[in-house]
């Protein structure tokens, strides 16, 4: 009987979907060129390869190591040239294609495979959800190291197989969110209602849970993919990841690494387009778990009735 | 709570079992050790004498039976590379380690809990932002990224500090500082959200009915309900750590379980691998223990 | 006239929300003065603990926005003094005591560390507060004080949470207590114990009371002069007697009005088959028996309520029934066949008669889809109507049946109030044309005009269709209005069944008995007879 929940004017423009999401979107201003940050670097990994390809693969040997900030050689050379001359603009560019195809892949196989077993977990009974969180748990603890180098050896080196490695260490994440939503979901009232109404098991989890907690697993699902992006940088920094002549932003890293004392752009810039990548997808996220909570959504939503 | 422990340590047994067998079969199928570590020309009656002596010429399933036979022995194999007991070389490089964790851990867990509780009482001024930026860009950046770039700046631009090994605190200072960044991004957001529900929640209307200040306010009434969310995150994080830093590690040249790790898998040492895991496993174990001891310290509701 | 201990002049308050300005209190004046009981009486919305809020300095600015007003105690402006100054001051002259002591205490503390911290955080010595505390704790009731003093509030329960919550407030001997809600959460017997517990603590210290509630019974109880909220104004103010005899202003007519239990008790009709019969029903949980050998028959058209405090088995024996558990023990027949062991095949045809009404609509309709598909989701899951016309049709006639209008199809639940939330689950329990709704606590989280409001229509749809009700209620006068019979429900065991008639004129079992005599009347007059009678008698 708390006195606030009766002061709740019925808004009218609560359903035009996706233009009042954008309005949201627009209210907050680090979310917004976020999107924006991502939308540029979708438009490189899909163009990228098309336009610069030929650019980012041709050497030119006077050019090896050329610094930064230096347009002498044409613009494409502004963040310098890497150790065979190639002009690191390009090669950045052409390099967010399989960054981010690895990072996206993992992140919706993970997510696909996760939800659904999380589901089952959450709404089985407690034999068939203790088996699959123990897997879970083994799953978890198996060291993802040596399951890259497993992968790499047996299956060899693609962005493919890079794909599943990168997944399998992250269904779990995905299993153990959706199975503790569902168990709280399942008990909430329109779950019994629907119950008494004579639903199926399919009907419920598929029209009364699942649209409950996607939100909360589209939210995670965008964190998690700023983490999957570090986690393959770091498998090919190692050198268990992406092989050349496939290139992504953590193996340019790595192949900077042994010029730092003389050319220290060559690892720079390829970090740097991680941290920017990550920290978008993180604000983004933060943005999300507020907008797509009925909730909470409140607090973005129009202002106009204040100003008036 | 010994109840608790038992269930524990059945769960964590069944769930390690199952991982040892996994890594026993799927280590032999990235190849032969007898391939990289004798010379290039070796003949193959050295590569058959070397498979004899270490026994990988046998059945794999033989293989596996004269592990677990000396695993339940206590006997965990020998290295390949360095003839010497895995155990040993295992403990050793978590006797690095550890410090590593617990040092990192520690400051961690001092400076969220302090820079969280304050971005929440300060909730939208500049100080909560300022805080919010600086542990998300910490959360989002790469850790052999800024692990390079602070080489470059200060161990070969500034040449204040070295750039690796282990020989005096001063070696410390990076790969600390670095290890710091995620783990504190990440807790400091966590703290600052339990803080500020915690804030918000009727127990602390009513201590303020009370006319209680506001030093106790917070610090009594509000931090205690606010770290259980907490702990959860600092037991993950921890965890992760335990597990050896791999790239901090490879980087800095510091002869922790991270980089003896990708060492082990790299040179197919499989007997070390499975120490470490083995080692990783009952350090995360005792981890959870403590974490447990914590929640119950801290939460009267869980102690019945 | 002698200036007044408080007085809350002019007083306006604002709430600045991303949705616009809510003006939440305006121009509220009030006072009340040492030894007296002052009701602010209003339903959710109405904005009757903003000005208590307010005093007591828990308004958190921003959102809140004081707009104009004064408030004075002991020749202090409360809301010119500085932050400190007001702090000194709450909870050593004017303490307050919340509706939900569960969350209202320190889940993570010992309740005597809590209440001793009252005295200490007002520079008292420990030892003193102590011994006060113990003296305190044990005035209250609460047994086994010294050790009680070392649990943490979740081994109590909720009434004793209440009573220790009381202690705490009376530590420093305030000259006001101000109390929101304090029994609302509490069954009626623990509620009688607790306004009786008030009463006596005012007499002993001479401190005035201002209680802030919903329930006319609480006003009618315990209050010398009430002021009446509505939509954030005073309508009204008086003598708790005058108000409720002469009221002046429509919406204390109204609200009096809807108070339940003043009309004629229903006159059971003529003999009709039998729809459900129930037998020998049990279930229990581990130890604990929620339902024991629980059994009754409901006839066609018939209304049979189901009463009992909290913890008393009445919604598990509701769950059984309808299979949302699985009974131990025991049978249901509905028109013959067995409900406990039918098989889940038969059971899914026999779901579409009887259909439910849960009591928190806000939770029982999923926010995420649209009252159209709210309504029609049972006839997809029974394959009924497939016309895509028909079915909108029937639910646009469906909406106007609860009095909403066909142009609310498309909404969400969301942008709909409580009352009108419950329609469209009534809606949606009609919408399968079942021959039995059961209702769980249908209409207790309503505010009461609302509550009438929705009985009316439960009781209009029982004569125009002749749907049968198995009606869960703590509240006895909702039941008296509604019920043809009456089961009486105390720990998992049915005590007493009869006619509502049988049941509320002459009660058997001796908790029936103490049920009725703790139910509050929202007469003044009929409080204070019960009160002189009840005090004559033992």
């Amino acid at each position: 009987m708390s006195d606030s929940t009766a002061v709740k004017p019925v808004s009218q423009d609560q359903n035009k979907g996706a233009s009042a999401l954008l309005g949201m979107l627009w209210r907050d201003k680090f979310a917004f060129v976020s999107a924006i940050v991502l939308l540029i670097i979708m438009a490189f990994a899909i163009f990228g390869p098309a336009l610069l390809g030929d650019l980012a693969t041709s050497q030119n040997l006077r050019g090896r190591n050329s610094p930064p900030f230096d347009l002498s050689r044409g613009w494409i050379f502004v963040l310098g040239g890497d150790s065979l001359g190639r002009p690191i603009l390009a090669r950045l560019i052409v390099a967010a294609q399989s960054t981010m195809a690895v990072a996206a892949g993992a992140v919706a196989t993970a997510l696909v495979i996760g939800a659904f077993f999380g589901l089952i977990a959450g709404y089985m009974g407690k034999t068939a959800s203790q088996i699959i969180m123990r897997l879970a748990d083994v799953i978890m603890s198996f060291p993802s190291l040596l399951l890259a180098v497993v992968v790499l050896y047996v299956l060899g080196p693609s962005i493919p197989n890079m794909i599943l490695v990168l997944a399998i260490t992250r269904i779990p994440i995905y299993l153990r969110t959706t199975r503790a939503e569902v168990l709280e979901v399942r008990e909430r009232m329109f779950v019994q209602a629907a119950v008494v109404m004579g639903a199926s098991h399919r009907r419920i989890v598929l029209r009364h849970i699942l649209p409950v907690i996607a939100p909360t697993l589209i939210t995670i699902a965008t964190l998690d993919f700023a983490f999957v992006m570090l986690a393959e940088s770091s498998l090919s920094f190692l050198g268990i990841g992406i092989q050349p002549p496939s290139i992504t932003w953590g193996l340019m890293v790595s192949q900077g690494r042994p010029y730092l004392n003389t050319a220290w752009w060559l690892a720079f810039w390829p970090g740097l387009m991680i941290v920017i990548t990550a920290l978008s997808l993180n604000l983004l996220s933060n943005w999300m778990r507020v907008a797509l909570d009925p909730a909470q959504r409140w607090r973005l939503e129009s202002r106009k009735s204040t100003d008036a | 709570m010994i109840k608790l422990v038992g269930q524990r340590a059945i769960a964590s047994l069944l769930s390690l079992s199952v991982l040892m067998v996994m890594v026993f079969f799927l280590s032999r199928l990235t190849g032969d050790p007898a391939a990289l570590f004798l010379p290039i020309d070796a003949t193959e009656q050295m590569k058959e004498q070397f498979r004899a002596l270490h026994g990988l010429d046998r059945p794999i399933l033989e293989q596996f039976g004269l592990y677990i036979r000396d695993v339940l022995h206590l006997d965990f194999g020998e290295s390949l590379r360095r003839a010497r007991p895995a155990i040993d070389i295992v403990l050793e490089a978590y006797a690095w380690t550890l410090p590593l964790a617990l040092i990192t851990m520690a400051l961690v867990i001092v400076a969220a809990i302090f820079l969280g509780s304050i971005a929440a009482f300060n909730v939208g001024g500049v100080i909560d932002r300022g805080i919010s930026v600086v542990s998300l860009i910490g959360a989002s950046a790469p850790d052999f990224w800024i692990a390079i770039v602070a080489i470059v700046v200060f161990a070969i631009n500034l040449a204040w500090l070295p750039t690796s090994g282990v020989g005096t605190p001063w070696h410390w200072i990076m790969p600390v500082g670095i290890l710091f960044i995620r783990p504190f991004g990440l807790i400091v957001q966590v703290v600052r959200g339990s803080m500020l529900s915690a804030l918000s929640a009727p127990y602390v209307k009513t201590a303020r009915a009370k006319g209680v200040k506001n030093g106790p306010l917070i610090f009594v009434h509000t931090l205690r309900n606010a770290m259980l969310p907490v702990i959860t995150v600092i037991g993950d994080q921890a965890a992760a750590l335990l597990n050896g830093a791999v790239i901090v590690e490879t980087i800095f040249g510091f002869p922790g379980v991270g980089k003896l790790m990708i060492d082990s898998i790299l040179q197919r040492d499989f007997n070390v691998v499975m120490a470490a895991i083995l080692v990783t496993a009952i350090a995360i174990f005792i981890m959870n223990i403590l974490i447990d001891i914590a929640y119950s310290i801290l939460d009267p509701r869980i102690r019945q | 006239m002698p200036e007044a201990l408080l007085t809350v002049k002019n007083l306006s308050v604002d709430f600045h929300t991303a949705r616009g300005t809510v003006h939440a209190v305006r121009n509220v004046s009030w006072s009340v003065n040492r030894g007296e009981t002052l009701a602010i009486l209003g339903e959710s919305g109405s904005g009757k603990s903003v000005s208590a809020s307010a005093v007591m300095n828990l308004l958190d600015t921003p959102p809140a926005e004081i707009v104009s007003g004064e408030i004075f105690h002991e020749g202090k402006e409360l809301l010119k003094i500085s932050y400190e100054e007001h702090r000194a001051l709450n909870g050593k002259k004017i303490a307050m005591i919340f509706q939900d002591p569960l969350g209202h205490l320190n889940p993570v503390y010992t309740v005597g560390w809590q209440i001793v911290e009252m005295m200490t955080a007002h520079g008292r010595p420990i030892e003193m507060a102590r011994a006060r505390a113990l003296e305190l704790v044990t005035r209250v009731g609460i047994p086994e004080p010294e050790k009680a003093l070392k649990k943490y509030p979740h081994q109590f329960s909720g009434g004793q949470r209440q009573r220790l919550m009381i202690a705490m407030a009376l530590m420093l001997k305030p000259d006001i207590l101000i109390a929101d809600e304090p029994t609302t959460a509490l069954d009626v017997t623990v509620q009688a114990e607790v306004l009786a517990l008030l009463k006596e603590l005012q007499q002993e210290t001479g401190m005035a009371l201002v209680l802030i509630t919903h329930d006319l019974g609480v006003v009618a109880e315990i209050a010398d002069r009430v002021v009446v909220m509505s939509e954030g104004e005073i309508v009204e103010e008086g003598t708790a007697r005058e108000v409720y005899h002469k009221p002046r202003h429509a919406y204390t007519r109204k609200l009096i009005g809807a108070a339940p239990g003043k009309g004629d008790i229903r006159q059971p009709g003529p003999e009709a088959s039998v729809l459900l019969e129930v037998s020998g029903l049990e279930k229990t949980y581990g130890n604990f028996t929620a339902l024991k050998d629980a059994a009754f028959t409901l006839a066609r058209g018939q209304s049979l309520a189901v009463v009992g405090e909290s913890g008393s088995g009445k919604s598990t024996l509701a769950r059984t029934i309808l299979r949302l558990e699985q009974a131990d023990k025991g049978t249901a027949l509905w028109k013959g066949r067995d409900l406990i062991t039918m098989p889940q095949r038969d059971l899914l045809a026999i779901r579409q008669q009887i259909q439910m009404v849960f009591q928190d609509p806000t939770q029982s309709l999923n926010p995420r889809m649209s009252v159209y598909q709210l309504i029609s989701e049972g006839w997809e899951i029974h394959g009924l109507m497939p016309d895509r016309k028909a079915r909108r049709a029937r639910v646009e006639e469906l909406l106007e049946q609860v009095e909403l209008l066909p142009s609310h199809c498309d909404r969400y639940p969301h942008q709909f109030s409580g009352g009108q939330r419950q329609r469209i689950a009534i809606a949606r329990a009609l919408a399968l044309e079942p021959e039995l709704i059961i209702c769980d606590e249908a209409v207790s989280a309503l505010d009461v005009s609302v509550q009438a409001q929705v009985m009316a229509l439960l009781d209009d749809l029982r004569a125009k269709l002749g749907i049968s009700y198995l009606f869960i209620a703590h509240d006895l006068g909702v039941v008296r209005d509604f019920a043809d019979t009456v089961l009486v429900m105390k720990e998992g065991e049915i005590v007493e069944q009869g006619s509502t008639e049988a049941i509320f004129s002459a009660p058997q079992h001796p908790y029936t008995q103490r049920l009725l005599a703790a139910n509050l009347d929202p007469d003044p007059d009929i409080q204070a007879q019960r009160a002189r009678s009840g005090r004559a008698a033992p």
